[in-house]
Formats: C-alpha cells, sequence, structure tokens
C-alpha cells in the first residue's frame, strides 16, 4: 500500500520510500522509514494530497506519494 | 573600543524557520518576512554590536538540506560548503521547536562541515500550543552546543543568545554523523569535499552515478534522521492531548475541495472591491489637492517658460501618478497579509492541479499573484520552483498578470467608460477591473501552455511544499513592507515620470525650424474665443512630440490610437504608469486654460477626421488591451535577463508580449467600431 490511497484522516507508518529523483528530498522532508504519515486534505479534483508527517503539513502530487510504501496503523486518533 | 577583528556569524536553518525574524531582530534592519517558506532568496549581510564587538551576520534563504534541489537552495548551500571571501566563523542555527526532527536533519548537516555552532530554538510559543515540550539541556548534551530557546518575533531570549555568539569560538566543533565512511581526522574537510563532488556529479548527469548517489545520499539521510529521533525520545515531549491545532480547523475550510476554491475567489473579490471603494476618498484628496497647486501656482508665478515646465510639465506628471497611491498601498497590504497569515501557500495547494495542465506548478502562483503587485520582485521569487521548465514558463509569463503600474492607466480609461457612476454596493469599475486582472491570468495560462508545448524539458516536475501554521499578520512588518514599497513607487517611478515629464514637456514646446512662428502668423488676425487653443492644438502637432507620434501613426491607427496617445505609447516603454503622466501632460500642453480633472478632459477630445469622441468604447477597450499584455516595462526585461542569464529569454518575452497585445487590440478595435 502506497500513501496516495490512505483514506482522509487515516494514519500509517512509512516503511520504505521507493527509488526515484527525489528519494532522498522525500525523505529530507520526513518521509523516512519508522515516521508516522496522516492523510489530511485534498485538493479539488483528488491531486494534490496534504499529509501531517510528524507534526508538520506537506504536501505532496498523487504520483510523488505514490512512491512513498506505508503500512496502515489502527491506532489512537 | 576594543580592536578584535569583526566576528562574521550566519543564519542557517529551514525555510520559514524564522531566520529573518531573528536578523532584523538583531540587527535593527528591516528586510522583509513573512510566512512563506522561501521569501528570502538572496542573502544579505548587516551589522551590530554585542559589547565591543563588532559583529557581521549574514541571513541566508532557507534550505531543508545541504543537497539543494531549489536556485534559492543552492545560494545558501554553496555559500555554506564554501564560504570564499567571506570566511564563518560561527553558525547560529534557527530551529522551529514545533518541527524539531526535520530541523534537526539539516543542523547535523551543517555541524558536519565543522563550523562551531549554536542552536537558536525559534517558536517555543507554538510549539507548546501543539503539546510539545522541550529539555534544553538535554538536547544541549546530545548536541554538543549551546542552546538557546528565543522568540524572534517578540525579541525574546536574545541576550542570552548575544552571549552565546560572543562565548563560542573556532574550537568548539562538533561532529554529528560518522557513518561515512571518512577518517576522523580529516572528517570536516572531506565531508566538504564530498558534497562538493556530488553538487558536481549531479550536474553532469551521468544516469549511472546519478542513481548511485541518490541511494548513498537518501541511506545517509534516513541514518541521520534515525540517530535525531533517538536524541530527541530523551529531550522531547509530546502530549498528543494538549494539541489544539488551531490550523487544521481552519484548513478544514479552506482546503476543502469546495470551499476553498469559493473562499479563494471571494478573497479576489474583495481585494478589488476594496481597491475602489476604499481607495476612493483619498483619490479624491489628492486630485483636488493637485489641481489647487497647480491653479495657484499658474496665478501667481510670473508668466514665462519655467512657469509653464511647472505647471504644465511636472506637476500634472507627478499628480497623475500620485493620485494611484491608495490603490497601491491597498494591494500591497493585502497581498502582505496574504503571505504573512500562510495562505498563500494554501493558494500554491489547491491551484497545483490547475497550474500543472498549463506548463506551470502550484508553487508559480506566488509570483503570479505577487505578478499583480509588481512582475520584478514575483520574478525573483520564482527561485523556490524546482524544476527548470516550470521556473522558466512562470518567469517569462509572469509580467502578463496586472502589475500596480498598469493599475492607473485602467483606472484612467475604465473612468472614460463610467463618467456617471450610480451608487450601489458593489462598484462596476472593480468588476471590470477584477474582470482585468483575470484576462492577464488567461493569457499568462494561455502562454504557458504554448510554452510547455515548444520547449523541451529533461527532469520530471515535482510539488513538495510545506504548508506552515496559520500565524496573525504582523502588524508592524506590514506598515513596514507598505513603506518600502509606497516609496519605492514615488520615488523611483516618481523619477523616471518627473524626467519623462520633462523632456516631454520640451519635446511638445519645441519645433524643428519655425513652423511656431508661422502658426502664430496664420492666427495673426484671427479673433475669435478659441484662438489660444487653436494654436496651442497646432502647435502640439508640429513639435517633436508630435512628430515622433505622427511617426508612429500608421502603426497604431489599426488599433484607434491617434498621434497623442501615439506620444503616450512611446513614453509607456519607460514603464507604463508614464501613461498617465504623458496624457496629462499632453493635454495640459494643449489646452492651457483648464486644469479640469484629466478624465474630463480627454472625455471632450474629438478625433480630428470626423469630430466623434477620440475616446470611444472601441478605443479605450483597445487601449485597455494594450497595456494588459504589452511588454512595455524595461525592469522586468532586466531582471529576466538576470535570472536566466541569458539574452534570448527577455526578447522572447517582449516580442511575444507586444506582438500578441498589437493583434488583440487590432481584433477588440474592428469589432467594437
Amino acid at each position: 500500500m502506497n500513501a496516495s490511497e490512505l483514506k482522509q484522516g487515516d494514519t500509517a507508518v512509512i516503511h520504505h520510500v521507493e527509488f526515484s529523483d527525489l528519494r532522498n528530498k522525500l525523505i529530507e522532508m520526513g518521509c523516512f522509514e519508522g515516521n508516522k504519515i496522516k492523510r489530511l486534505y485534498t485538493a479539488p479534483l483528488g491531486d494534490p494530497i496534504a499529509f501531517d508527517i510528524n507534526g508538520y503539513i506537506l504536501a505532496l502530487r498523487k504520483e510523488e506519494a505514490k512512491l512513498i510504501e506505508i503500512t496502515l496503523k489502527k491506532i489512537e486518533s | 573600543m576594543n580592536p578584535k577583528k569583526v566576528k562574521h556569524i550566519v543564519l542557517a536553518g529551514n525555510p520559514n524557520s524564522g531566520k529573518t525574524t531573528l536578523f532584523n531582530a538583531l540587527t535593527g534592519l528591516h528586510q522583509k518576512i513573512s510566512n512563506l517558506p522561501g521569501t528570502t532568496i538572496e542573502k544579505k549581510t548587516g551589522y551590530f554590536n554585542i559589547d565591543n564587538q563588532k559583529i557581521s551576520i549574514t541571513d541566508l534563504p532557507g534550505t531543508y538540506s545541504i543537497h539543494p534541489k531549489g536556485e534559492d537552495e543552492l545560494i545558501s548551500v554553496g555559500f555554506l560548503i564554501d564560504p570564499k571571501e567571506a570566511p564563518i566563523d560561527l553558525i547560529v542555527f534557527v530551529a522551529d521547536a514545533g518541527n524539531l526532527s526535520r530541523n534537526l536533519l539539516l543542523y547535523s548537516q551543517v555541524a558536519d562541515l565543522g563550523y562551531p555552532m549554536v542552536l537558536a530554538l525559534n517558536m517555543n510559543d507554538l510549539a507548546a500550543k501543539k503539546g510539545i515540550s522541550i529539555d534544553i539541556a538535554e538536547l544541549s548534551k546530545h548536541l554538543g552546543v549551546i542552546v538557546c530557546p528565543v522568540n524572534a518575533r517578540n525579541e525574546i531570549g536574545l541576550a542570552k543568545l548575544k552571549e552565546a555568539i560572543i562565548k563560542v569560538d573556532s574550537a568548539h566543533q562538533s561532529t554529528f554523523y560518522d557513518g561515512t565512511g571518512i577518517s576522523d581526522a580529516n572528517f570536516f574537510s572531506n565531508y566538504r569535499h564530498f558534497l562538493q563532488d556530488q553538487i558536481q556529479k549531479l550536474n553532469e548527469l551521468d544516469p549511472e552515478q546519478t542513481k548511485k548517489n541518490e541511494l548513498d545520499i537518501s541511506t545517509e539521510t534516513t541514518a541521520r534522521y534515525h540517530k535525531i529521533d533517538k536524541i530527541l525520545s530523551s529531550s522531547l515531549e509530546q502530549d498528543a492531548k494538549k494539541n489544539k491545532n488551531f490550523t487544521q480547523r481552519i484548513d478544514s475550510v479552506l482546503l476543502h475541495p469546495i470551499y476553498g476554491f469559493l473562499v479563494f475567489y471571494f478573497t479576489l473579490f474583495v481585494i478589488f472591491q476594496l481597491i475602489f471603494k476604499v481607495a476612493e476618498y483619498p483619490m479624491n484628496w489628492i486630485e483636488t489637492g493637485f489641481g489647487f497647486i497647480a491653479e495657484t501656482l499658474k496665478t501667481n508665478l510670473p508668466s514665462g517658460m519655467l512657469s509653464s515646465l511647472i505647471c504644465d510639465g511636472v506637476i500634472p506628471g507627478i499628480g497623475g501618478v500620485i493620485v494611484f497611491l491608495p490603490q497601491i498601498i491597498i494591494l500591497f497590504t493585502l497581498l502582505a497579509i496574504l503571505e504573512d497569515s500562510g495562505y498563500m501557500t494554501r493558494v500554491s495547494f489547491i491551484t497545483d492541479r490547475l497550474m500543472r495542465k498549463f506548463g506551470l506548478n502550484g508553487k508559480s502562483v506566488v509570483p503570479l499573484i505577487g505578478g499583480m503587485a509588481c512582475a520584478i520582485p514575483s520574478i525573483m521569487a520564482s527561485r523556490n520552483i524546482e524544476n527548470k521548465k516550470d521556473r522558466l514558463i512562470t518567469i517569462l509569463v509572469t509580467p502578463l498578470m496586472s502589475c500596480s503600474a498598469r493599475l492607473p492607466v485602467y483606472t484612467l480609461l475604465l473612468s472614460l467608460l463610467f463618467i456617471e457612476q450610480k451608487q450601489s454596493w458593489v462598484d462596476l469599475r472593480g468588476v471590470i477591473l477584477l474582470g482585468m486582472y483575470l484576462l492577464g491570468f488567461a493569457a499568462a495560462l494561455l502562454f504557458a501552455f504554448i510554452f510547455k508545448l515548444i520547449l523541451k524539458q529533461k527532469e520530471k516536475s515535482f510539488f513538495i511544499l510545506e504548508l506552515p501554521d496559520y500565524r496573525k499578520p504582523r502588524l508592524k512588518n506590514i506598515l513596514f513592507t507598505i513603506k518600502a514599497k509606497a516609496g519605492d513607487f514615488v520615488f523611483n517611478a516618481g523619477k523616471i515620470i518627473v524626467m519623462v515629464s520633462v523632456v516631454l514637456w520640451f519635446l511638445a514646446s519645441y519645433a524643428p525650424g519655425d513652423k511656431f512662428k508661422k502658426i502664430d502668423h496664420k492666427y495673426a488676425n484671427y479673433t475669435a474665443d478659441d484662438k489660444a487653443v487653436k494654436i496651442q492644438s497646432e502647435r502640439l502637432e508640429v513639435s517633436y512630440a508630435g512628430i515622433i507620434g505622427k511617426t508612429i501613426e500608421p502603426a497604431i491607427k489599426p488599433l484607434g490610437y491617434d498621434w497623442k496617445i501615439g506620444i503616450a505609447l512611446v513614453t509607456s516603454f519607460a514603464a507604463r504608469e508614464v501613461f498617465v503622466g504623458t496624457i496629462a501632460t499632453i493635454y495640459s500642453v494643449g489646452n492651457p486654460d483648464d486644469v479640469k480633472t484629466l478624465s474630463a478632459v480627454l472625455a471632450s477630445q474629438k478625433r480630428v477626421s470626423d469630430n466623434t469622441p477620440l475616446y470611444s468604447l472601441a478605443t479605450v477597450l483597445s487601449l485597455l488591451i494594450f497595456y494588459a499584455f504589452a511588454m512595455q516595462c524595461f525592469s522586468t526585461l532586466a531582471v529576466t535577463y538576470r535570472e536566466t542569464h541569458s539574452i534570448k529569454w527577455p526578447l522572447v518575452q517582449f516580442f511575444y508580449m507586444s506582438g500578441f497585445a498589437w493583434l488583440m487590440s487590432f481584433i477588440v478595435y474592428q469589432i467594437f467600431s
């Protein structure tokens, strides 16, 4: 499962970022293995998507969100 | 005085962490700040003293890491890796306490360049609201540096920070990460060379090497983060229950797929209503004031050349521009509020999808909206668009956005369309003005799309953007912005306008040979009331200005313009707002006896050929269109040259915009006449 498939309001744990030119950039912005990610908002037409990454808001295009592999986490709000 | 040399400190940190706010607080200067990541796009240096020690301080554009993606990040990283002429004695690393983990990533990379560091933890008040508490002593122990909690906005904690700046010297180096496989003795210089190599290799674009680099770097980044998290687990506590999250509540409306767009349009609508409704009162006062000055001077000065130059050339020229100051102040105030509150990044977010279709990027919205104020800083603001093609297209189309210099021209022309404005809660001129801005925006999208098809592209476009927390706009900050912008408008634009007015007055007051004498001779025995007017208008026609206007008349006749408008078009190429001053000068030179307000004078102008009103609907619309699209600003061309490092792009910009303007004005005039 990747971050673009996350449902509004759901939280997950990142376990991998796929290889691309943006891999390091995404990791730098906090999308590293073990960090939490929550889907907050979706722009009109479903793209881009805003996520909560460990307490701050990061906006990504759907294409970029697809690079982030996640595991769903059933947890506290 | 202490003879010690100047200590050079540098402010480094993530975008929007408050470096410039701290810079202003320490130096007492007023560099532009906002709640928009990427506001600082150049490095700036200031000076201040701590006791007797003179300190020079450099503010760098924010960067997320030592591996730059955008042009603004490259400026910072290039400087940190190799400061060349300005060796760095100390880095004050400014970190947003509300987002410490990500801020510490860059901290760790900068520390590994071997600089002595002080960590300034900024925005603790916001962090506390998020339920974050930081154990300063514990953090300081793990990082091996002095940690100073500060609040740059309210100037809290500066004394402790200054103390640390004096105390820390070159002996205070501390390694953060040593997983690079580099031997200890030369760790710092080796890490520096390693980074330099990587920047150069990335430029070479060897696909295999790039891929390996990307993997190496991302592995290193992950390792750094894991180490940071370990440190934070013992020094940072997050109480999820205390998290009030004001920002998320606002965003649930402002980023709503439907309400979000409505709020955006409504915001724009309010801006344009304010520009007309509120600005109207001070504009009337200014207009009356200048009319009064001109009249008083005219009756009191001995008549002659100098008096004519002042009353007919300089004063109407200046007055014609000062009158628009209220509108410009309102526009810049509202834009500053949008930036400082944090709303501007949300606009990027909701528009990215649309902009992408046209070869732009959500981040292009900031230059484009800024372009409604002035294209020059906006083109520079495009530096934070990482993708080269997205950035070039943004630069090329930004001047199509209707800037504040066009506002005086639009206002004057619109007043000709609505001589009698009925009172109603919606100002019709405001609605049409909004239409003019939308037209500029539509043209910008159209050409962006055309450029998207023409230009070749190697790298992939992307959109990775931090949305900062909402903050209350800082009144003081907004006042400084306005002061700077209004001052710039009055003095810089004013200088050009006065110069052009004076030159124009000369051109209009002199003619080659004895042409003026011949006219005087012709009317020697003429006694009707309109003698003076007739002489003046024939004089203008044969004057140097008249010759220039007549020379270009064939090219602009199909657009509905006569040679007088032609003179204004020519002078507008110095700067658009000169149009108003020129028109004021030309018609007041032509009719020396009345100092009526300008639009009334224009409305009474007749076409020489058939005596119909010169400023008919068709002509006014055609002029509106011409000013909306034509490239008539040398400063913008100069900044395009500077940002693209090529003469090709300003030329492309000039010809596509002006050609399009001519074509569209021609079509509009032919339809409406």
